[in-house]
């Protein structure tokens, strides 16, 4: 089920377009801001929204990897760019010290669900590398003591 | 030389349309309506303006493809999915002059008769697409869009699609798809998206440097930009440099510009004193270059002659001390996580040379691997619907044959050549 939230943002979203399987990519963005990962159920959900098949839904949530699909993450997503500018300037450290600080490895979350440790390609971020995106945050010119005093700070 | 497409790069109020305004913005845009559709097509075909994407298409040419027929719905749709590893320069002028791209792209809608256009901004760019969605609202609120603007007869609205998550719509045909709402997969072309495009309906998509480019050249004149770079080539370009050199960043400078100047004047050379290795000129599908070509001039056809790609302008250097297999592993694992799947060759052969050089860069490599990895390039090259694939050969194929040694050291001695 979306909350009523959602189903007025999937209407807003449905304006932009001359028909309404253009408002899927951003109809499952927005169900998916609910809890951070979007299920069978939310896709379904979306479906009618739109008045669309479900599998339409479900072959754009299984195609872009920004979609978290039956896969809930931590409260604090970090994803950390692996691409080659950031790998030039140090980001093996980054993820290396990320995996020691938090005790696990990239791809899983903390007991506490406090983080999720993923790594990213390219986030356009190359002249501040290394860098990493927190949730929907960007954080830039990392350094291993920099990103300990992040990790920190995220409750 | 004075910043245009970067002027308020460093300007933290910059991307408000009232800073805009006093900087003399949405003047391009009066002078447009004051002259035909047809004399801005005219403009932009006189000032060579080639697109800044990749392709370097030239932009005024590809907006004269759209028929004239009135009664057919047009679409203006900017590729703000900026993701060619290595390129961040439509993020700064997204975030720091979003009224620059919003205008030009109203004047290409007014030149091509589109009723609508499309910003697709890829989904990593939360802060950009806010920005852009704040100052798209701005220009509704004061008349620069909707409904007969600035009193013209023109009306033009404007929308902002987040993609989520895919390199491949990048490519203008996936780009589309995206847009309609299905999974990011290039078409085959022809038919080319100015006849048949979104909604199969004549589209124009441009790049967003290049749509920022427009103001200037009908506010400044086509003399201004022709006076940059060589003749079939001019203007400004942002070069995006990382890697390692002293001061990374964004640089506008003219189009022809060395890589030289770049690195060593610009950037101030080589992080920590260090000795150059190689530089990528264009991004991570760019044959990369060695320091005989240094003095090249940074442009579309002098790249392209030396043998790479200008690209989106993203260089990044890599001083002596980087291993050429690792560089080649990170940029080829990319482009095999990036294949959308839809074309065999590219799917699996992507997956397959990664394999190849994980195995060599950690200690395993065969002794005919780069013979291997050379012909698995062979088979993907040139066939696959959109470039993906071309340009992930390219760039391995440049690794190879000019670090071809070091290839070889790595798998006999199962260990760098470089001490990093």
């Amino acid at each position: 089920m979306l909350t009523d939230k959602t189903l007025e943002e999937i209407e807003r979203i449905k304006k932009k377009y001359p028909n309404t399987k253009s408002a899927c990519m951003e109809a499952l963005q927005a169900a998916q801001r609910e809890k951070g990962h979007v299920t069978e159920c939310d896709m379904r959900a979306v479906a009618e929204a739109l008045d669309i098949e479900p599998v339409e839904v479900q072959e754009v949530g299984g195609f872009y990897t920004m979609y978290n699909v039956e896969k809930p993450k931590g409260r604090h997503h970090v994803q950390v760019c692996r691409n080659l500018s950031c790998s030039l300037l140090g980001a093996e450290h980054i993820i290396l010290a990320i995996e020691q600080e938090l005790g696990i490895k990239t791809g899983e979350t903390t007991e506490d669900d406090r983080i999720t440790l993923s790594t990213a390609e390219c986030l356009g971020s190359c002249g501040t590398a290394p860098m990493m995106q927190i949730n929907d945050e960007f954080h830039e010119d990392l350094t291993v003591d920099k990103v300990s005093d992040i990790l920190k700070g995220l409750k | 030389m004075e910043n245009v497409l970067l002027k308020n790069i460093n300007n933290p109020g910059g991307h408000t349309l009232k800073n805009y305004l006093a900087g003399g913005g949405y003047e391009a845009l009066k002078k447009t309506f004051k002259v035909t559709p047809d004399d801005i097509i005219q403009t932009m075909k006189d000032s060579h303006l080639r697109g800044r994407g990749g392709a370097g298409f030239p932009a005024g040419l590809k907006w004269s493809f759209i028929p004239k027929d009135p009664t057919v719905d047009k679409y203006v749709c900017c590729n703000a999915d900026e993701g060619e590893p290595g390129t961040f320069k439509d993020r700064g002028i997204i975030e720091y002059d979003p009224h620059l791209l919003i205008e030009g792209m109203i004047i290409a809608g007014y030149a091509i008769g589109a009723a609508t256009s499309y910003i697709y901004i890829r989904g990593e760019f939360e802060f950009g697409a806010k920005r852009l969605e704040a100052a798209i609202a701005e220009a509704y609120d004061k008349g620069y869009l909707g409904k007969d603007i600035l009193g013209s007869g023109f009306t033009h609205d404007m929308y902002v699609h987040r993609g989520f998550g895919a390199y491949i719509c990048g490519e203008e045909t996936a780009l589309l798809e995206s847009i309609e709402g299905y999974r990011g997969q290039p078409k085959k072309k022809p038919p080319f998206p100015a006849l048949s495009g979104l909604y199969s309906k004549p589209t124009i998509i441009n790049n967003v440097e290049t749509l920022a480019c427009v103001p200037p050249i009908i506010a400044k004149g086509v003399e201004w930009f022709t006076s940059m770079g060589p003749e079939k080539s001019p203007g400004p370009k942002i070069f995006c440099v990382s890697g390692h050199v002293e001061k990374p960043g964004l640089y506008e400078l003219p189009m022809g510009t060395t890589l030289r100047e770049i690195i060593f004047d610009h950037c101030g050379g080589i992080k920590d004193g260090k000795n150059f290795k190689a530089v990528i000129p264009g991004g991570v599908s760019a044959p990369l270059f060695k320091e005989d070509n240094l003095d090249i001039s940074m442009d579309f056809d002098s790249v392209m002659a030396a043998g790479s790609m200008l690209g989106s302008g993203a260089v990044i250097v890599m001083d002596e001390t980087t291993c050429m297999v690792k560089s080649a592993y990170i940029v080829n694992r990319f482009f095999s996580h990036e294949s959308c799947g839809k074309c065999t060759p590219c799917r699996e052969g992507t997956i397959w040379a990664t394999k190849v050089l994980r195995r060599i860069e950690y200690g395993a490599g065969r002794p005919d691997d780069i013979e291997l990895l050379e012909s698995i390039c062979d088979k993907i090259f040139g066939r696959t619907f959109c470039a993906l694939g071309d340009g992930a050969v390219m760039a391995l194929r440049a690794f190879i044959n000019n670090f071809r040694e070091e290839f070889k050291y790595h798998i006999e001695n199962k260990k760098c050549m470089v001490q990093a």
